[in-house]
């Protein structure tokens, strides 16, 4: 009788489904896994240590680099948690602006994890149809904030700026990639303003969400690799620390945007889509779902924003600096600018948790300030730190093919794991 | 309304487990005995009123410099926020470590197994001791990573620093070489600065 052993492989931190930097070492008996041991942190920046070190508006852009897939949303959870310290309110046009962007975010995110997981389990087209959405969605991203993907838009206490009333044109290049004719064509839609063409988005998604579909919800090869794989249970679900998709694929209607409203989401309709079976084809499911229900909740923002004009962000200048026309006209301002943005705002003494419904779960801040100009303590409760502390559990039994499909299940961006 | 029936709820399930609880911008925080963690997490878990099913969170914190040395309680703290599902309430709890050169609690992971991972980083990152748990390792820090890089005393810049060695032909740690500074100074102000 040979001597049969388990086999240790060492999966990542190269490999290309390991979504950056994941090391995993999986304890294998044939195919089989017996054991997955992630070690994570090879991206470990110590988002939470430079915080401290840093005024509550400095620390905000390093958001953005926490999930870079769903830049807006990790600043909401920071914003809000500043908002909670300080006690102020937000101008009622900005909350919308935020819900929209938010919704914009998820749609952005879950383009990516729909391509991305496609992609990891051999449905390569995917990827090509999910990026010509993206690159729309980026480009909202870039007309509001100027950036494509680290926008650093939200502020303590509003947005930093009003909706733009021009989307930037193609131009013809000197390369003479595409003739005047098709630029024209593609300039098609963004001649109105920034709000005209999230609606022609919201009008021709729908139409592209069928076509995602159509590719691979009665797809037998998409099935075969997601239907029965990563089962949890609710109870695991929830004692596992499961959040977002993640938990409702099981089947628990759980959506902080409706159990813990905040901004205006209770004034939005929309819908939550709930899991059957708890495995990655139902988290699929109810992803595809949270497109469609994102792209409604977009339509009845840019309804709603188009009518009410106002403010956008708070006129408390102890926390929000004043325009630049009132900077230059009078000595008050100009000294609230000058000591917001040297010495920055002091948060009252105090402890606060904030939490969004993140594209990817529950995404959370815990901010702790002593009443200095500096968080004290800063802690960012990643949604995906939880989900993949749930993979050793989760691909036991399964092949090491299906621990691929987790990953895209699960929705990892390294980013936000290792922080 | 709801906080104050959860603070009722709570006093009655957890008695003497519990040292005090305040409540701040709508949320609820509860100082637990550390002798006592373990079994008030088990009540707070399966307790009908409570049913925390969920464990959110669970961070260490170092409060050694906290308002400049106002603190005047033990040094590390662990926070934990918990979440119930059925019941839609959080709670945050906190439990003081007695000892801040061996700082040792229970660990709830046999509760909540999301607590796992939560307590390596929080032993990783403050050297916090969890009794009980099953795995206890570094989880974020490099391989052979020395000290606690969160605590108050470990330098932002670090203490080592990585570079190729052209003579060795191999990558060395060295100390740092970069120079401490801060852009801007941290100040607390006293109460109604400014107006």
């Amino acid at each position: 009788m040979a001597d049969i052993r388990n086999y240790t492989l060492n999966f990542g931190p190269q490999h290309p489904s390991a979504h950056g930097v994941l090391r995993m070492v999986l304890e294998l008996d044939g195919e089989v896994v017996q054991r997955a041991d992630p070690h994570i942190g090879l991206l470990h920046r110590a988002t939470e240590k430079l915080a401290e070190h840093k005024t509550f508006l400095q620390a905000m852009p390093y958001m953005d680099r926490l999930d870079y897939v769903s830049m807006m949303c990790n600043e909401h959870a920071y914003v809000m948690a500043t908002e909670k310290l300080l006690g102020i309110e937000v101008p009622i046009r900005a909350q919308y602006i935020r819900v929209m962007f938010d919704e914009i975010t998820r749609i952005l995110n879950h383009l990516l994890w729909l391509g991305a997981h496609g992609l990891d389990i051999g449905a390569m087209t995917m990827f090509l149809y999910t990026f010509r959405e993206r690159e729309d969605l980026m480009d909202i991203y870039e007309a509001v904030s100027g950036a494509r993907l680290h926008a650093a838009y939200y502020r303590p206490g509003g947005v930093y700026r009003d909706l733009p009333d021009s989307m930037p044109l193609y131009e013809v290049s000197k390369m003479k990639v595409h003739s005047a004719q098709q630029v024209a064509a593609m300039n098609d839609n963004r001649h109105g303003s920034m709000l005209d063409f999230i609606e022609d988005f919201t009008n021709r998604f729908p139409v592209c969400v069928d076509e995602y579909e159509t590719l691979l919800t009665d797809n037998r090869i998409w099935k075969q690799r997601t239907v029965g794989i990563g089962v949890v249970t609710p109870e695991r679900a929830m004692a596992l620390g499961l959040t977002g998709p993640m938990l409702r694929g099981s089947g628990v209607a759980w959506d902080l945007r409706k159990k813990q409203p905040y901004e205006v989401y209770d004034k939005v309709d929309f819908d939550i889509p709930v899991g059957v079976n708890g495995d990655c084809y139902d988290r699929y499911l109810v992803r595809m779902e949270e497109m469609r229900q994102a792209n409604r909740i977009i339509k009845q923002c840019v309804a709603w924003l188009r009518k009410n004009p106002g403010p956008v962000i708070t006129d408390n200048h102890k926390v929000a600096p004043p325009s630049r026309v009132g900077m230059k006209q009078n000595m008050e301002e100009l000294i609230h600018h000058f000591k917001l943005f040297t010495e920055g705002m002091h948060v009252p003494e105090g402890e606060v948790y904030a939490a969004v419904e993140h594209p990817k779960g529950e995404f959370g801040i815990y901010l702790v300030s002593d009443g200095a100009n500096k968080p004290y303590r800063m802690k960012i409760r990643a949604p995906g730190f939880s989900h993949m502390s749930a993979m050793d559990e989760m691909a036991r039994g399964h092949m090491i093919a299906d621990v691929v499909a987790l990953m895209g299940t699960f929705d990892i961006v390294f980013g936000e794991i290792d922080r | 309304m709801k906080l104050e029936n959860l603070k009722q709820n709570l006093q009655a399930l957890l008695g003497e487990k519990l040292v005090r609880m305040s409540g701040y911008a709508g949320q609820l925080t509860a100082e637990i005995r550390p002798e006592n963690w373990q079994e008030a997490a088990q009540i707070l878990r399966d307790a009908p009123a409570l049913r925390f099913e969920q464990l959110t969170d669970l961070c260490g914190m170092d409060l050694s410099t906290y308002g400049d040395g106002r603190w005047k309680g033990a040094r590390f703290c662990v926070v934990t926020h918990l979440l119930s599902v059925s019941n839609n309430q959080r709670v945050r709890l906190k439990v003081y470590p007695a000892d801040d050169d061996f700082p040792m609690v229970d660990s709830v992971s046999g509760i909540w197994s999301g607590a796992n991972w939560f307590e390596r980083e929080a032993f990783d990152l403050y050297g916090i001791i969890f009794n009980g748990h099953p795995d206890l390792r570094r989880i974020l820090s490099d391989y052979g990573f020395i000290g606690h890089p969160f605590r108050k005393d470990f330098p932002i810049s670090g203490n080592v620093e990585m570079r190729y060695d052209p003579e060795q032909r191999r990558v060395i740690y060295q100390p740092v070489t970069v120079e401490p500074r801060e852009l801007t100074p941290r100040i607390v102000r006293e109460e109604g600065y400014g107006g």
